[in-house]
């Protein structure tokens, strides 16, 4: 121990320790307050509209005649933005004009639909964040469970219900297997997960696109890409009959909410990881293992990821494809982050994100606005996620700089 | 020039850290700020420093307001501030860390010639015997801090801030720091002098400014009696002794036998120490801070990875032990820094209270926390230990220091030990809360636990020891008796054996086989490498501190309590 290292302070009574600040600082980057994420969706949705009104046609041939009729430029500029957003809300939310009430209520099920491997992927990224892991790597443990599900789906011919089981075990043991290494690899030779996931994403693309090319994996009588189809047996039944796609994955989705919550706030497993995750030192002291801890927390947020692979494949895509995962272990992450790491917080920032997915499709065949606007919010949402503290960091300095013109 | 803080508030939410402070240092001289750990002193010279804001109030130079909003505007205005912690980049020669951030460059490449001839001028000026080529790690702490005075000095400083800047020395570099000290007010700079040790403060001070929570309570010359500043300084007369009867103490409940850390560099922390602690006696360790007290609690517990040597506790082994299985066999450990090590602050009062204990039958139900049983007991140990906290689900951050130590020591000594082992127990803390942790350290020694207790505050040594161990550079100096006079532990601190410090050096029971055959050095496990008993010393009961060359200075000893 160096002199520089030396004593911790006195007169700390005040404020807390200088560690405990910087701790607090990074947490409320990942945690901070609902009031923050719901404000950073309000911000990004206008954002969204300016850009959607700037970029519409009707605008800018409104904006021709500026300065002779300004009123028409700004009520163009409305029409442009409320008009998108009301095409997403009746692909997302609510179709007022379907015929029948099924009709009506589909865009919401499609919502749920895709927020489902969304909230389970964004679960496994939470878990990881609270345990101190920024686990980069839902895309590629969606993958692995991905191929293990559909391989059981397709290949094993079981009775019905135990083949389904046997299916979500096997989705969730692929991904939980491609995170335990993570996990694992970390516990023992310290190096970082974000790298360690990064790369395993990268090897998972390139073994699914692999395997696709073998005889066992691929259709019969098709040269492209794509698995034989899953039994029916090992196939997620609907959940609200056969008229909607939403299928009982996301009924998973909800049970995997709750058993995370309990997981975090009422198990010791869950209370050893928080500690791993607020203060490593601390929780190595109470005798804690912070190495093993990692391995829990990466086998555990592999599992979720796992699972939100086992939803597509056998809930909504019946069969496995390198695009089966789509962009959705990069989405969760966001997700994750949106709901501040929470659970809850999770599943309604995941239906959130499904709803984007969900409208913008049908925002931009009702309206012509272009669906990767949609994109543009999600970032922006994400931007502003992460603002407060450089917010904080930007008053702070301005503060600074007005004192020192004051004492100049 | 003349510094004042006029009518200084600082607020931190509803705690008020300074009342009203009103403060004037004179030119040429020393102006000391005296008061407890938590009385505010170092929130004051923040706001002196440009750090903090002051909620209201104004900082003067010669009469005139000023505003400072960060460390450059008072360097340059003229006060420089030697930290508790130096602000040092370790692999940096002294003139590198001296230019740093006020470097003077010929074109593009650094001019280090001009800054390494005003160090070597003022070094030669002032005495301080300092290499400008030297780098900052290899040098010994007391000339790290005359580097960090450097600094100041380079930059004009003609007000100089010390913030407890005796902490981390040897009393004799703090002799030479005082001396310095003097030396720089005779040369026209004024210094502040932040500390709560009294003798030094009596010593070499000017005027003495005392603090208590917050509000200045006193001003008074160096003339004032130890006991009327420690009245004021505490607000009633203190006791620092504490009530205790002798240990009675028998056998060994720890043995420690030749205990090696290395550190991760190679460097070996802890060397050979042997030592044994009865059950129910209290083995302080004095010593400067990083002479491997540290390394030696963690090795203990078994969070030190190089570890080789054998501690063992009631006979069973327990280096190779995972910190969880040591910890169940009866050792309560508090680490020296509670807020890294001790506590997880986003966790409430009551997490943080089952923090190594949440895996225990009444605190889970397989792999369930019993949420209501975890909320009891939070609530019974906040009564007991008298926690100030808003409620038991508040983040443990959000509490004072003295109070999140008090979480750390319950929940230690909240379970059956055999081992209680307690690294600075009460830094940070506020004096009430100081006596009843250590009433709480004597009640479980007196319950038959063995208890170790790492200090670099001399005064909690003498109050809690039953015998005192002394560390220098990794390897024990020597075992010692509780009334070993202040002067002799200081110039063990510094290195040298306790056998060439006393003539006779008895208190070290190291193995129950040297007890009963004192005439033989290499009995059982004793390696005679650091064991200080001469072969002819006769090995008395540690009950009786009747040590003849204990007393040479009885006087000097407990600074806060001089009727003791």
């Amino acid at each position: 121990m160096s002199a520089t290292t030396a004593p911790a302070g006195a007169d700390q009574v005040s404020a807390p320790p200088p560690t405990e600040l910087a701790a607090g600082e990074h947490r409320r980057t990942l945690l901070g307050s609902t009031v923050q994420s719901v404000l950073a969706v309000v911000v990004a949705l206008v954002l969204g509209g300016l850009l959607i009104a700037v970029t519409d046609e009707k605008v800018r041939d409104a904006a021709g005649y500026f300065f002779a009729r300004p009123g028409d430029t700004l009520s163009a500029m409305w029409t442009a933005a409320s008009s998108a957003y009301v095409a997403m809300f009746h692909g997302a939310v609510y179709n007022p004009s379907g015929a029948t009430f099924a009709d009506r209520i589909y865009p919401f099920t499609e919502t749920l639909t895709v927020a489902t491997p969304l909230i389970l992927a964004g679960l496994g990224v939470a878990l990881a964040f609270r345990a101190g892991l920024f686990n980069i790597g839902a895309q590629g443990q969606i993958l692995v469970g991905a191929t293990l599900a559909a391989w059981v789906g397709f290949s094993w011919h079981l009775p019905a219900g135990i083949h389904l089981i046997a299916v979500v075990a096997a989705g969730a043991l692929g991904g939980a297997v491609w995170g335990g290494i993570v996990g694992l690899v970390k516990a023992r030779t310290g190096a970082h997960e974000v790298i360690l996931t990064i790369m395993l994403n990268y090897v998972a693309l390139n073994l699914v696109a692999w395997l696709l090319t073998l005889p066992s994996f691929q259709r019969e009588g098709s040269s492209n890409p794509i698995s034989p189809a899953v039994d029916g047996t090992a196939m997620f039944p609907k959940l609200l009959g056969e008229h909607f796609r939403l299928h009982w994955g996301f009924a998973l989705a909800v049970l995997a909410t709750v058993a995370v919550a309990w997981l975090l706030h009422r198990s010791t497993v869950g209370f050893e990881l928080r500690a791993v995750g607020a203060n490593p030192r601390a929780a190595r002291t109470a005798g804690i293992s912070v190495t093993r801890g990692f391995v829990v927390v990466m086998l555990l947020a592999g599992l979720l990821a796992g699972l939100a692979g086992t939803a597509q494949v056998s809930g909504t895509e019946h069969s496995l494809t390198a695009g089966v995962a789509a962009s959705f272990g990069f989405d969760a992450i966001t997700v994750a982050l949106l709901g501040r790491s929470t659970p809850w917080g999770t599943f309604f920032a995941g239906i959130l994100y499904g709803a984007f997915r969900a409208g913008g499709v049908t925002m931009q065949s009702m309206t012509g606005t272009n669906i990767d606007i949609v994109l543009v919010v999600q970032s922006l949402i994400v931007l502003f996620v992460a603002l407060p503290p450089l917010f904080t960091f930007a008053v702070r300095r301005s503060r600074a700089s007005t004192h020192s013109q004051e004492a100049a | 020039m003349q510094l004042r803080l006029r009518d200084v508030t600082k607020k931190f939410g509803d705690f008020t850290a300074n009342d009203r402070v009103d403060l004037t240092v004179e030119p040429h001289q020393i102006h000391c700020l005296l008061g407890e750990n938590g009385a505010g002193k170092s929130t004051l010279m923040n706001v002196l420093y440009g750090l903090y804001e002051p909620t209201s109030g104004t900082v003067e130079i010669d009469g005139e307001p000023v505003a400072f909003s960060g460390p450059g505007d008072a360097m340059a205005a003229g006060i420089g501030m030697v930290h508790q912690h130096f602000m040092l980049i370790p692999v940096f020669t002294v003139a590198e860390n001296v230019a740093l951030g006020h470097e003077s460059t010929r074109g593009a490449s650094l001019d280090l010639a001009t800054t390494r001839a005003r160090i070597r001028e003022i070094s030669q000026r002032y005495g301080f015997a300092v290499d400008p080529d030297a780098v900052v790690e290899d040098l010994p702490v007391g000339v790290q801090q005359r580097v960090e005075i450097i600094k100041a000095l380079v930059r004009d400083a003609e007000v100089l801030i010390l913030d407890e800047p005796t902490a981390v020395l040897t009393p004799r570099e703090t002799d030479e720091l005082l001396a310095i000290m003097r030396q720089l007010r005779d040369g026209g700079t004024s210094i502040v002098f932040i500390s709560h040790k009294l003798r030094e403060v009596r010593a070499v001070s000017d005027v003495i400014t005392v603090i208590r929570r917050g509000r200045v309570v006193g001003r008074v010359g160096p003339e004032t009696s130890t006991d009327e500043l420690a009245a004021l300084m505490v607000g009633r007369d203190v006791s620092l002794t504490v009530d205790k009867t002798p240990a009675l103490a028998t056998g060994a409940a720890l043995e420690v036998r030749d205990l090696t850390v290395v550190g991760d560099n190679g460097v070996v922390l802890l060397d050979g120490v042997d030592f044994d602690v009865a059950p129910g006696e209290i083995l302080a360790v004095a010593g400067v801070q990083g002479n491997g007290q540290t390394e030696l609690t963690r090795a203990l517990v078994g969070l030190e990875e190089r570890v080789t040597g054998s501690v063992r506790l009631d006979g069973h082994e327990l280096t190779g032990l995972r910190t969880r299985d040591v910890l169940a066999r009866g050792v309560g450990f508090v680490p020296e820094d509670r807020s890294t090590d001790g506590l997880v602050g986003s966790f409430s009062v009551a997490e943080n209270l089952v923090l190594d204990r949440c895996h225990e039958r009444s605190f889970a139900a397989g792999p369930s926390l019993r949420l209501g049983a975890i909320a009891q007991h939070a609530g019974s140990e906040v009564a007991e230990y008298d926690i100030r906290a808003g409620s038991v689900d508040s983040p443990v951050a959000t509490l004072s220091g003295g109070n999140q130590q008090k979480v750390v020591i319950a929940r230690e000594l909240g379970r059956p030990l055999k081992l209680f082992v307690a690294s600075q127990p009460t830094r940070g803390v506020d004096v009430g809360s100081i006596e009843f942790i250590h009433e709480r350290i004597v009640a479980e020694r007196d319950k038959g636990t063995a208890v170790l207790i790492v200090s670099t505050e001399l005064d909690e040594v003498y109050a809690l020891a039953d015998r005192i161990a002394v560390f220098f550079h990794g390897r024990l100096m020597g075992i010692v008796g509780p009334d070993t006079p202040r002067e002799a532990l200081g110039r063990m601190m510094a290195g040298e054996p306790a056998e060439s410090v006393l003539p006779a050096a008895p208190w070290d029971h190291a193995g129950d086989d040297d007890a009963a055959a004192p005439g033989t050095l290499s009995g059982g496990t004793d390696r005679g490498t650091t064991n200080p008993l001469p072969p002819t010393a006769a090995p008395p009961t540690p009950s009786e501190p009747t040590s003849p060359t204990g007393r040479t200075a009885p006087a000097d000893r407990h600074e806060g309590n001089p009727t003791a």
